[in-house]
């Protein structure tokens, strides 16, 4: 029954999208006022009714996986009557066609929401559900087609197969919806720039803002989460791989974030109208590469469940028509619009668009070392296969990101218009003081003193520096005013976080016998063997090890080694304390005879700053938004001032 | 590729005779040990994701560590290191690749988009009208 419901509602929910495209498209081009306004209000009422069946099928489908149903497929697959209630619900998206449904649910979460907010005209609204609709439809065929999360299994078996065991942890939980909310939110960017393309209408970009905050700072947190899952999860330390799937986050958040900052300049004087226009579509077409690279099982890791080469032919069609079709929209549409703003060469308009080049550089890096291998690895049919590792970031996406951190406080000093240059530079004096002590600072105490290290300081003490003066300068005015200052000193933070973990981290790596000690850093640890312990469904052995201050033992630190027997699968599970400042971080390696343990124990200095600064940007996004949505509900506002 | 599946097989076979014990696996000498360290990193696993040797856990990993610092021992340098890891299981095995014509277009890319985006920047500035002087 369940599942022909959830079948049912997939249906429903696909008519509902034909619906909105084609009521949505001729608003767009439809002659008389009368017929945009009934064609857009058809539009929006399948908007909403979209997002209320696939929310009837994704709801579905987590009863079928909280209640272990597994005459459903994908429920026999992917879950276990052992597992616990939240990972039985993570399960949902653990797997390929989940994912592929809680996909279409954002999708049609943002055509709702851009159906109940009805910002901008009513013939770019209309146009902008009828493009939303497309991209729903397109995906719904895929589920119902290819994915289809509710096929029977004939007979039930009594008990599942399990979840991915790395996959069981509550980082990873929240990690993919996150990250979705953030990926497919630049749909709605998309839908709007491809209606502004549609109809020829300007608006579009302070239409989109709040979707494009909301995605931005979902995407900033999303790549956190996975980011701090790896680090405590994979038990080496390590907070960021360069590895494809995560590379496949990193392009849409980097040009996400030049959208952003290109869109204020559109919003506020007209400026870089079709610059803006094709960012908006190249978001979300990296967004739907991303999730090609991913889904489609050209690349093997935790994240491809799918290896079907029906799929991946048929996301791929998907994505070349979407992507083909929106650029040849621009090609078409965007030479008649008005261009030519009004601004000087020293103004906030150029900073805006100093931002972006340096955005679409190491976007550019980002995009070729992702794809290069695979591309290489085809042309000559496997007989050449590179390796693109951290030092090739190091030595492109590295120094162009330096660059644009660099050039980030001049940003916000600078007027609309016309700035001031060597005005900026005075104000911007104390910061760079900051800078120089932050330099010093370590010169004074790091071991190994390098250049890299310092020169990463200082730019973060120039960021943070920077940012407190903006605030400084602002007192008074609205939260969202300082927006941007938050957003700027997160990158800083995070600057931080990055470049001390990754030059001073200590490490150890001993074989140790009960009783025995190891240090790390400035750490004693003593081995105090293993135990074993029975988790809900996992079996887990359990190292005891006592942190000692001389004969004392300030804390014990516990990290396990599982094995899930349903899975067949041995994880480690790390154990971190945390002073705030750094982290003592310890894993547990293999069983060496005669009661002696290998352990992994590393020092990371700073480390919980990599994370923080994320959160500090993402609630920098979180400020604009929250003045934007006051803005929009006429909560009168102080005079604002030259914000963002 | 038929290169490397063979030196896998060989490496898993050999596996079970030569375990690398991290311990034993140390240079008392630590310069040695940070170029030995420095090295690893650079050096893929060429059976886990995305991580290099130095960090993997997989036999494989253990193995290619000792291989590393037996050659080290014999006094062989790091670009002598390499190479006769490259000729032994392709450049897959380097984290960075090499600058050699199939991998131009890889490392000037990013390069050329930038300076070409600086370039399209440089023309919008220019065409944009100035502000009229005089009220400031």
């Amino acid at each position: 029954m369940l599942g022909e419901l959830g079948q049912l509602a997939l249906c429903f929910a696909l008519a509902l999208s034909l619906a909105m495209t084609g009521a949505g498209l001729i608003g767009a081009r439809a002659g008389t006022s009368i017929h945009v306004e009934l064609a857009r209000r058809i539009a929006s009422a399948s908007a909403m009714g979209l997002f209320v069946f696939v929310a009837l099928a994704f709801g579905t489908l987590v009863t079928a996986f909280v209640t272990s149903d597994f005459s459903i497929a994908d429920v026999a697959n992917n879950s276990h009557t052992l597992k616990p209630l939240i990972y039985k619900i993570s399960g949902v998206w653990g797997n390929h066609e989940g994912s592929m449904l809680l996909w279409v649910l954002v999708l049609s979460l943002y055509a709702g929401a851009v159906a109940f907010l009805q910002r901008g005209g009513k013939r770019l609204t209309s146009a902008a559900l009828g493009v939303q609709g497309l991209l729903a439809a397109a995906f719904l065929l895929f589920i119902l087609f290819t994915s289809n999360p509710f096929l029977r299994l004939d007979p039930a078996p009594f008990e599942g197969a399990g979840l991915n065991p790395l996959l069981q942890d509550p980082g990873l939980a929240m990690h993919p919806p996150m990250l979705y909310v953030g990926y497919v939110g630049l749909s709605a960017s998309f839908s709007y720039a491809a209606a502004a393309l549609l109809v020829g209408e300007d608006g579009w970009a302070r239409a989109a803002r709040p979707f494009m905050l909301i995605a931005w700072m979902a995407l900033t947190c999303g790549i956190a989460l996975g980011s701090w899952w790896a680090y405590y999860e994979l038990g080496w330390g390590g907070f960021w791989f360069w590895d494809p799937v995560e590379n496949a986050s990193l392009m849409p958040w980097l040009v996400a974030t030049a959208l952003l900052h290109s869109a204020l300049a559109t919003e506020r004087s007209g400026a870089f109208r079709t610059w803006t226009l094709l960012l908006a579509i190249g978001g979300f077409s990296l967004s739907l590469i991303g999730t090609f690279l991913v889904r489609s099982g050209v690349l093997s890791s935790v994240h491809a469940f799918a290896s079907d080469p029906t799929r991946g032919f048929f996301i791929m069609v998907l994505i070349v028509c979407a992507i083909g079709g929106a650029l040849g929209l621009f090609a078409w549409r965007a030479p008649t619009l008005q261009g030519g703003a009004t601004f000087d060469t020293v103004s906030r308009e150029s900073a805006l668009l100093l931002n972006n080049v340096f955005l679409v550089g190491s976007t550019a890096a980002v995009f070729v070392g992702t794809l290069y291998p695979l591309a290489l690895d085809a042309l000559t049919h496997g007989q050449q296969k590179i390796s693109v590792g951290p030092p090739y970031y190091a030595l492109t996406f590295a120094p162009i990101f330096f660059v644009l951190l660099l050039l980030v406080p001049f940003g916000p000093q600078l007027g609309w218009r016309r700035g001031d240059l060597k005005a900026s530079i005075r104000a911007l004096t104390p910061a760079l003081g900051l800078a120089v002590i932050a330099a010093l600072v370590v010169l004074a105490v790091a071991s190994p003193r390098t250049l890299t290290g310092t020169l990463a300081f200082a730019v973060a003490g120039w960021l943070i520096g920077a940012s407190i003066l903006d605030i400084l300068k602002r007192r008074g005015a609205r939260a969202s005013a300082f927006a941007a200052a938050l957003a700027h000193a997160g990158l800083g933070v995070t600057l931080l976080g990055v470049s001390a973990t990754s030059l001073w981290r200590a490490e150890a790596l001993d074989v140790v016998a009960p009783g025995q000690t190891m240090t790390v850093g400035p750490y004693t640890l003593r081995f105090d063997g293993v135990e074993r312990v029975q988790g809900p469904n996992f079996q887990a052995t359990e190292a005891h090890l006592a942190l000692m201050d001389h004969s004392r033992v300030v804390s014990v630190l516990k990290p396990e080694s599982r094995v899930y027997p349903a899975e067949g699968q041995e994880v480690a599970d790390t154990a971190i304390r945390t002073t705030g400042l750094s982290d003592l971080y310890l894993a547990l390696g293999d069983y060496r005879g005669q009661g002696r343990w290998t352990v992994r124990a590393y020092v990371s200095p700073l480390a919980p700053f990599i994370w923080l600064g994320a959160l500090v940007m993402a609630l920098g996004g979180a400020l604009s938004l929250w003045g934007r949505l006051r803005l929009k509900l006429g909560v009168p506002s102080p005079v604002i001032m030259p914000a963002e | 590729m038929k290169r490397l599946i063979f030196s896998l097989l060989l490496a898993a076979s050999m596996g079970s005779t030569a375990i690398a014990v991290p311990v034993a696996d140390t240079f008392s000498d630590p310069t040695m040990e940070t170029r030995a360290r420095a090295l690893q990193r650079q050096l893929r696993c060429l059976v886990c994701q995305g991580e290099s040797i130095d960090e993997s856990q997989a036999p494989l990993a253990a193995e290619l560590r000792h291989l590393v610092r037996q050659q080290m021992a014999q006094g062989k340098s790091d670009t002598q290191i390499r190479q006769f890891l490259v000729t032994r299981y392709g450049d897959f095995i380097l984290m960075r690749p090499p600058l050699q014509p199939d991998t131009y277009f890889l490392w000037l890319l990013p390069f050329v988009v930038l300076l070409g985006a600086g370039g399209v920047a440089y023309w919008v500035i220019r065409r944009s009208k100035p502000v009229n002087s005089g009220t400031l």
